[in-house]
């Protein structure tokens, strides 16, 4: 603004930076790239932050897994404890459990580490869900998103990966007990489960690689596949520009919002300290996983009302809910008993995330490119089919807990199970239906918005003593953001037979599409036409009979009679 | 850049809008307090200010604390070190956090700025570029022209994978013994912590005790245990029992046996047939124990039938006799196999059944 005249190199600033900008550009010659990149435009919405908390607690997460290697020691070799928490002097247990109780006692702010890394884990997989729920329901990951899509798939796998072998790490009874059902779910692989047994723990469970092992794999390769995956995600991001939320001028074609440097880098960087501090007080407040209470792995003993951390909750509730089947040929035993829900329970959520995009593609036969986010309600049957996966989900995961329902709330754990092992197929469908008819309803509402615009709370009374709300229309921007999505497209016979009559190749694959495309678009609420608001403005518009005009600043007036401001 | 875009601005054509409402452009932009009034952001700078200057006075106790605060000292019950470690530290971080995000959004320019987006695809030039320079390495490599080498370049890639498979070999030894445990003939059933002998009196009706084999107990001259670490962990993991005791007449046993229990005490895996957990909660009334890992049911009553869960296999049981001395003692190792399924189970039962 100021010196526009003065070129920047002679600023005060561009004195002070010119040297060692010149100097690494001489070296990297990045100055083309980030000429680009360093102003960069990000638009803004409060659901744009829910990846970046996955981001920054996966950094928490590097730190404060730093200073734990420091003390942790990742062996099972047997050792006599003899150290400050007293209960358990004189018990004999893995150098792994001992170094976490040496952290958690003896080392200063070693306890706060163990928290502030577990809180933030839980953090890390939570954000990652939450986010992928978020770019679902808005149908972000349309083209050309499809792979930044699978990235983010592969990130939430790894992730929960990466927990569960830091789960394991301390040694404790309740960690123990999550690599015995682990140990069970090996055994329980068809034909091989045995040898994978035996070369995963070094022998019979539980053997004494198991932990150096899965220590390997939660410093060194998971991070550094986590890590990598993390880059070409953000690389993408920065590739393809966010998505943002169509508005008064947002549009396919642009992107509004603040600049990289200053604003995001600020925004973005401070919040890395939000994520920080939030996590470093729930590490000093709340308490997670206190290892000493459980004492060592002890393969005899158990504690009742094991839970393994909440993101293992739904794989856990599948094992519950299975019934017994196992059965025996080929002279093998076949327990699908474990290996169904246990590998296939998260293999399905998994494959079903992975293919979602392309599925949608192929019912919708869309293939623009889509840089406006949608409103879930104007996409009822991508919206209500996600509640219904959610849905089963979160059955699965209620059956993790369906001990801890039963002596919560006295009930009998045997009817829980039964009602949550029909629940699982039955809730989702009627999630869908639900789901499905709130969205026209709230379609409807936006549409009566439109058409009829808002209610001003002004009351009037006609000569012949009738009483009536007025109606006024909303702001044209307002009205704009509400209609500015795609129209319900218009179906189309799929052709099954050329001008000869000889039919048409792929002839039933089509049809089948062509069904699928029409439920797809079901009942879906398609968006006023320029005539109906046409109409709309015709009867909103004139005051006639109206005795006072509105104005254009008039907002209507709240319940007490108070003109409002928005 | 322009503050207002309209999209069908630069088109230059005039045509019939098919959108009901016509994109009003970006609306005005509106000034904060700060922009317009230079003491509001004297303000709010001294705000920010304060907060970075707690935040560094709160890194500061953090290290007090570091070098005052006992270990033992407790706050409201509480580890008074991890309160105070983590209250200051989180206190700081939220304090820089914060301070800089009002910064950006109370201080820092707020215009939006528009840029264009462009489609992710190159153009259909670069593209044809980049297919004739896989083409022109395709041809002038000969891959295609030379099957001889391209087949056996393959092949032999193919071969290196065998040395990685091989490699993985020592991971660990082949799978062995599941099907047997420390159990045998004559072996005394302890109490699990103690390692005491059990005597038959020593149990009442309705009472469950855990046990572990002697040999767990057992010490060698020098007074060291035989079994200790990975493979004590291993021994008890498929050898852990429980002991019950109940009234004779309840016991309904299957054919052969009759003569597994001692005055109505009877033994079983402590192992849940289903992934292995402990089982441990007993409800007498029934004689039904319940695994708290996924709620699988057996009945001890009726031979360790599954009643509820994901459990198939019935808990194995031990077969119980009193040994000279009148403590308790197995009269074999497990005729069943316990802990988990495995593919090799049905044949590895089959041998045990032909060697009983």
């Amino acid at each position: 603004m100021s010196a526009s005249f003065t070129p920047v190199q002679e600023t005060a600033l561009g004195k002070k930076a010119g040297g060692p900008v010149e100097w690494l550009d001489d070296r990297l010659g990045l100055a083309g790239l980030a000429k680009k990149n360093l102003r960069k435009v990000f638009p803004e919405h409060w659901s744009f932050m829910l990846g970046e908390i996955a981001l920054w607690s996966f950094v928490v997460l590097l730190i404060t897994g730093t200073f734990l290697t420091f003390w942790y020691q990742p062996s099972m070799a047997e050792v006599t404890y003899n150290g400050t928490y007293k209960p358990l002097n004189g018990l004999e247990m893995s150098l792994a459990y001992k170094s976490t109780l040496d952290i958690s006692f003896d080392i200063r702010g070693g306890l706060l580490l163990r928290q502030i890394h577990h809180w933030a884990a839980a953090l890390f997989v939570a954000a990652m869900m939450v986010h992928m729920l978020r770019v679902f329901f808005t149908g972000a990951y349309r083209k050309p998103r499809e792979i930044n899509w699978l990235i983010g798939v592969g990130l939430l796998a790894l992730g929960m990966i990466e927990g569960f072998a830091g789960y394991s790490l301390p040694d404790d009874l309740l960690s123990g007990t999550g690599l015995r059902f682990v140990d069970g779910l090996v055994r329980s692989v068809p034909i091989v489960g045995s040898y994978l047994e035996f070369f995963i723990f070094g022998g019979e469970f539980p053997g004494d690689e198991i932990i150096p092992r899965l220590y390997m794999a939660h410093i060194l390769l998971i991070p550094a596949l986590i890590l990598g995956l993390i880059g070409a995600h953000m690389l993408l991001l920065i590739y393809h520009k966010h998505t943002q939320w169509p508005g008064p001028g947002r549009t396919e074609k642009n992107v509004v919002g603040y600049p990289m440097l200053p604003v995001y880098a600020a925004k973005a960087g401070g919040f890395f300290f939000v994520v920080f501090g939030f996590t470093a007080l729930m590490g000093a407040l709340i308490q997670i996983n206190p290892v000493w209470a459980y004492g060592p792995y002890n393969p005899s003993e158990v504690t009742a009302g094991s839970q393994p951390d909440w993101y293992m909750g739904f794989s856990e509730g599948m094992v519950r809910l299975m019934p017994n089947w196992e059965s025996t040929f080929f002279n093998y035993t076949w327990s699908w008993n474990v290996v169904i829900p246990g590998m296939g329970g998260l293999g399905l959520v998994f494959t079903s995330l992975a293919i979602w995009p392309f599925l949608e593609k192929w019912v919708t036969g869309d293939n623009r490119e889509h840089h406006l986010l949608e409103r879930p309600r104007n996409a009822p049957t991508r919206t209500a089919l996600g509640v219904a996966a959610m849905t089963a989900y979160g059955v699965g995961w209620i059956a993790g807990g369906n001990d801890i329902i039963a002596t919560k709330f006295h009930m009998d754990i045997y009817a829980i199970t039964w009602v949550l092992r029909f629940g699982f197929f039955i809730f989702p469908v009627i999630a869908f239906l639900i789901t499905k008819r709130i969205c026209i309803g709230l379609q409807r509402a936006d549409a009566n918005r439109i058409l009829h615009g808002y209610e001003t709370g002004v009351l009037e009374r006609t000569p012949d003593g009738g009483y009536s709300e007025r109606h006024a229309p909303l702001p044209v921007a307002e009205q704009y953001t509400l209609t500015a999505h795609e129209r319900v497209p218009v179906l189309e016979a799929p052709v099954q037979t050329d001008v000869n009559g000889v039919d048409a190749p792929h002839g039933r694959k089509e049809k089948l599409r062509a069904k699928v495309r029409e439920y797809w678009n079901r009942d879906t609420l398609d968006k006023p036409t320029v005539e109906d608001v046409h109409h709309a403005e015709e009867h909103l518009g004139h005051h006639d009979g109206h005795p006072i005009a509105l104005g254009e600043d008039f907002q209507g007036v709240s319940e007490t009679g108070i003109p409002r401001q928005h | 850049m322009s503050e207002i875009e309209r999209p069908d601005d630069h088109d230059g054509q005039e045509i019939e809008p098919t959108e009901p409402i016509q994109d009003p452009g970006l609306p005005e932009h509106q000034y904060r307090p700060q922009d317009v009034d230079e003491s509001q952001a004297r303000r709010t700078e001294r705000q920010i200010a304060l907060m970075f200057v707690t935040a560094a006075a709160l890194a500061l106790v953090f290290c007090v604390s570091y070098v005052v605060i006992d270990k033992d000292q407790t706050f409201l019950n509480w580890s008074a070190q991890n309160f105070a470690l983590g209250a200051s530290l989180g206190g700081a971080l939220l304090l820089v956090g914060i301070g800089i995000i009002q910064w950006a959004k109370k201080l820092m320019s707020d215009h939006e700025m528009v840029e264009y987006r462009h489609s992710a695809a190159s153009d259909e030039d670069d593209r044809v570029a980049v297919l004739e320079q896989i083409n022109a390495g395709v041809e002038e490599s000969g891959i295609q022209r030379r099957p001889l080498l391209r087949n056996t370049l393959i092949g032999s890639m193919g071969f290196m994978a065998l040395p990685v498979v091989f490699l993985l070999g020592d991971l660990g030894p082949r799978p062995h013994s599941q099907r047997f445990t420390v159990w045998k003939k004559g072996m005394r059933v302890v109490a699990d912590v103690s390692g005491a002998p059990i005597k038959p009196s020593d149990l009442e009706v309705g009472e469950l005790v855990n046990g572990e084999p002697a040999v767990l107990f057992e010490e060698d001259e020098t007074g060291e245990r035989i079994l200790h670490g990975t493979e004590a962990l291993q021994a008890k993991s498929k050898a852990a029992v429980i002991i019950v005791r109940m009234r004779p007449e309840d016991i309904t046993p299957s054919k052969g046996r009759e003569n597994w229990n001692v005055d109505g005490i009877l033994c079983y895996s402590k192992i849940c047939t289903h992934v292995g957990c402990p089982i441990s909660l007993y409800e007498q009334q029934t004689h039904h124990v319940l695994c708290p890992c996924h709620q699988s049911t057996f009945d001890l009553a009726d031979n360790g039938k599954v009643i509820f869960g994901p459990a198939h296999r019935p808990l194995p049981q031990l077969p119980l006799g009193v040994d000279s001395e009148g403590y308790l003692i197995a009269m074999s190792d497990f005729p069943e196999i316990v802990a988990p399924s495995y593919p090799e189970l049905a044949r590895d039962q089959k041998k045990l059944d032909k060697n009983s």
